[in-house]
């Protein structure tokens, strides 16, 4: 049985904190960081990182183009 | 499997298109604006045409988005993009021209040059971000903004009778014959965010095919303007703006 | 070979510039410039050199496609007449800020307002001051032949990307209207983009990968930043008044009484030079054939050894400040002129330099 694990680096410093991956991740994975960046803005990071499916629809809204997305095809240990 | 393993060049999925430089985008957290940018990049990126293509800049918040693709640009009058991209498809016919322009600029300022535009058949794509507000100069009223919609200079809401009806202007360019292609999208959510990058490579592909003018209307937010969240806004947008201003092709031949 | 012609003023302007390698001419029609447009379209250039034409829903409009084409690093050109020039005004100064060579055609016509279509000098102040916002000039030439329209046509082409600035042809009705011969300039072919990207690197051609993007903008919200912008288009507008002032002197070496007047103004002049010189007036005539950049410093010279100086213009009293500014009040200085379309006689000019003798 094949399981998909994915992984989301996001681009802290040019990420302003404005929800829209949170909203979009249907996996609950991401979460605004309660630290913030250089300009103030509480960026979004990986909270739940275990359930991330690598599915990239939280780069697709993310309007600054912070979250770069890796996914595998792995065999279960 | 560690995290790290898994964060590896092989395993990549989805990562900014190198059209797209590093400069932080000046926009407002959440703004539709930067949804757009980033799908026209992508879209200059996967046809390959970044040596071929130049964008016209408008007046209004998208006055700097040449700072962020990396295409060559030109930045017009307010309201005269569409005068700027004419004359340079027109010498330039081997390029790709588009004009970015926000609802202040296309449908009000430049109403007479969008429209001529258009009835001459010019091949460029236009991109029109409606989002019913005068973004730049603080939230004024736009001649987008929706009846009851409440605004710097529309502070109870607009009403008709001060201010008219709001201006379809992309059903209006559907009439004419100079179009090829005229669609309505939002990028509020996946689904539509994809639809849009479709039209708009759609509209950058026909700008080469000799067949007219393609416009592509976004409707978008502007949680600054609106006084919203993001995410708020993106329900408001939905539930207010698409009813307006349905989603869909108006025309494509 | 020479090529000879009898044409209008108008014509000679449009035939000029397909034969200088002119890349696109948008225009408007507007009396009393319209055939310019028309005298293109007959020639239907794009069959030739492939050089656009193209009528524009407005002036606004083609003032904005000279800009896109200009910004393409592409020969662009525009004429309109003194309603239309004004309507260009925002244009104007956005080429101006972005550093786009292009040529302007004014083919004045009397104002204020609608006007009429008569001709007229009444735009001078907007010419050469800088009539849209902000501090900035054009090249401003004067011609007063159907040969100078042709000639003052490739001129302002060359200027205008020698110094990267918006060079304008100002003429009136008379001379776009007038036929007289002309010697039609050699044809030049149209640069290739190969070209242009080499001759101007700054042009938006498209972004290779040897190089960073172009941008052409008129926008910059830092104070510090703007500021110089500004510098470097003053030091662009000294170098232009010192190195490319042209004018023009008939009988001036013994003068006693100089007119300074331009176009259709020096034409009169010029006999008004030859009734004064029968009557024993000793009247010299200095026609200046560039407006910006003035001669200042050669019409101060005749300060000290004129007695008194009028300026000859079809407007209220415009060029006469500057040629004040140049005398700087050594010797009287008038002005004399018919407004609204009406074109002076010689006579009338000279019983004005009558009055000033008299008066001085
Ligand atoms: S890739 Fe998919 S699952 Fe992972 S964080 Fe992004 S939206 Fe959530
Ligand atoms: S969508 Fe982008 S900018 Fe917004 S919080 Fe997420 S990563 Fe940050």
């Amino acid at each position: 049985m094949a399981k998909v694990k994915g992984a989301i680096v996001v681009n802290t410093e040019r990420c302003k904190g404005c929800n829209l991956c949170v909203v979009a991740c249907p996996a609950k994975v991401l979460s605004l960081s309660p630290d913030s960046n250089l300009k103030g803005y509480n960026f979004s990071y990986m909270s739940n990182a275990d359930s991330c499916v690598g599915c990239a629809a939280c780069a697709y809204v993310c309007p600054d183009a912070c979250i770069t997305v890796y996914k595998v095809k792995n065999k279960t240990e | 499997m560690t995290l790290n393993d898994i964060i590896d060049p092989k395993n990549l999925v989805y990562a900014k298109t190198k059209v797209m430089n590093d400069t932080p985008m000046h926009y407002c957290p959440g703004c539709s604006h930067s949804v757009v940018h980033k799908l026209i990049a992508e879209v200059i990126e996967e046809l390959d045409i970044q040596d071929k293509t130049i964008g016209i800049a408008p007046v209004g918040c998208a006055v700097f988005g040449y700072k962020y693709i990396d295409i060559d640009w030109q930045q017009a009058a307010h309201g005269r993009a569409p005068s700027l991209a004419t004359a340079v498809k027109r010498l330039l016919p081997d390029r790709y021209v588009f004009t970015y322009q926000g609802d202040g600029d296309l449908a009000a300022i430049g109403t007479a040059e969008t429209i001529h535009t258009c009835n001459r058949g010019e091949n460029i794509a236009i991109f029109f971000i409606n989002n019913g507000i005068y973004g730049m100069t603080g939230g004024q009223m736009a001649p987008t903004t929706l009846n009851g919609m409440k605004s710097t200079t529309s502070p109870s809401g607009r009403t008709v009778p001060l201010s008219g009806h709001p201006l379809d202007m992309t059903k209006l360019l559907a009439q004419l014959d100079g179009t090829c292609y005229v669609t309505r999208q939002s990028v509020h959510n996946i689904a539509n965010i994809r639809k849009t990058k479709k039209a708009i490579k759609k509209a950058l592909e026909n700008s080469m095919l000799d067949k007219g003018t393609s416009v592509v209307e976004i409707v978008s937010t502007c949680s600054a303007g609106w006084n919203m969240t993001p995410a708020d806004s993106n329900n408001w947008m939905e539930q207010n703006m698409i009813p307006a201003y349905p989603l869909g092709d108006m025309k494509d031949i | 070979m020479e090529e000879v012609r009898l044409m209008k003023g108008n014509e000679a302007i449009a035939e000029a510039a397909i034969r200088c390698g002119c890349d696109g001419y948008f225009g408007y029609p507007i009396t009393p410039q319209s055939e310019i447009m028309e005298t293109m379209m007959a020639i239907a250039p794009w069959n030739t050199t492939g050089m656009v034409v193209l009528q524009a829903e407005s002036e606004l409009a083609s003032i904005n496609m000279v800009f896109g084409a200009a910004g393409c690093g592409k020969r662009a050109m525009t004429s309109s007449s003194s309603p239309g020039v004004s309507l260009m005004q925002e244009g104007i100064s956005d080429l101006a800020c972005a550093e786009l060579p292009c040529v302007l055609v004014n083919v004045m016509r009397g104002g204020p307002g609608i006007g009429t279509i008569q001709a007229s000098q009444a735009d001078y102040y907007q010419s050469v001051k800088g009539g849209g916002h902000g501090d900035y000039k054009m090249i401003v030439l004067a011609p007063a032949s159907v040969q100078e329209m042709a000639d003052h046509t490739v001129l302002a082409f060359d200027l205008a990307f020698q110094y990267r600035i918006p060079t304008m042809i100002l003429t009136d009705g008379i001379i776009g209207q007038m036929m007289e011969k002309a010697i039609l300039p050699p044809f030049r072919p149209r640069l290739t983009n190969d070209e242009i990207r080499e001759k101007y690197p700054w042009a938006t051609l498209g972004k290779t990968a040897d190089r960073a993007p172009n941008y052409i903008l008129t926008l910059e919200l830092y104070s510090e930043d703007m500021e110089i912008i500004n510098l470097r288009l003053q030091a662009n507008y000294k170098r232009i008044q010192e190195a490319e002032v042209r004018y023009e002197e008939f009988s001036c070496e013994d003068a006693d009484y100089l007119i300074i007047a331009f176009g259709t103004s020096a034409r009169i002049s010029q006999k008004v030079v030859e009734l004064a010189r029968e009557e024993g007036i000793k009247v010299g005539l200095l026609r200046p054939i560039t407006l910006f950049p003035f001669p200042t410093n050669e019409i101060k010279a005749y300060a000290s050894q004129v007695k008194a100086m009028l300026t000859v213009e079809l407007n209220a009293g415009q060029m006469v400040d500057d040629v004040r500014l140049a005398v700087n009040g050594q010797v009287p200085v008038e002005h004399y002129g018919r407004l609204g379309g009406i074109i002076p006689t010689p006579d009338e000019v000279l019983e004005a330099m009558k009055r000033l003798i008299v008066n001085k």
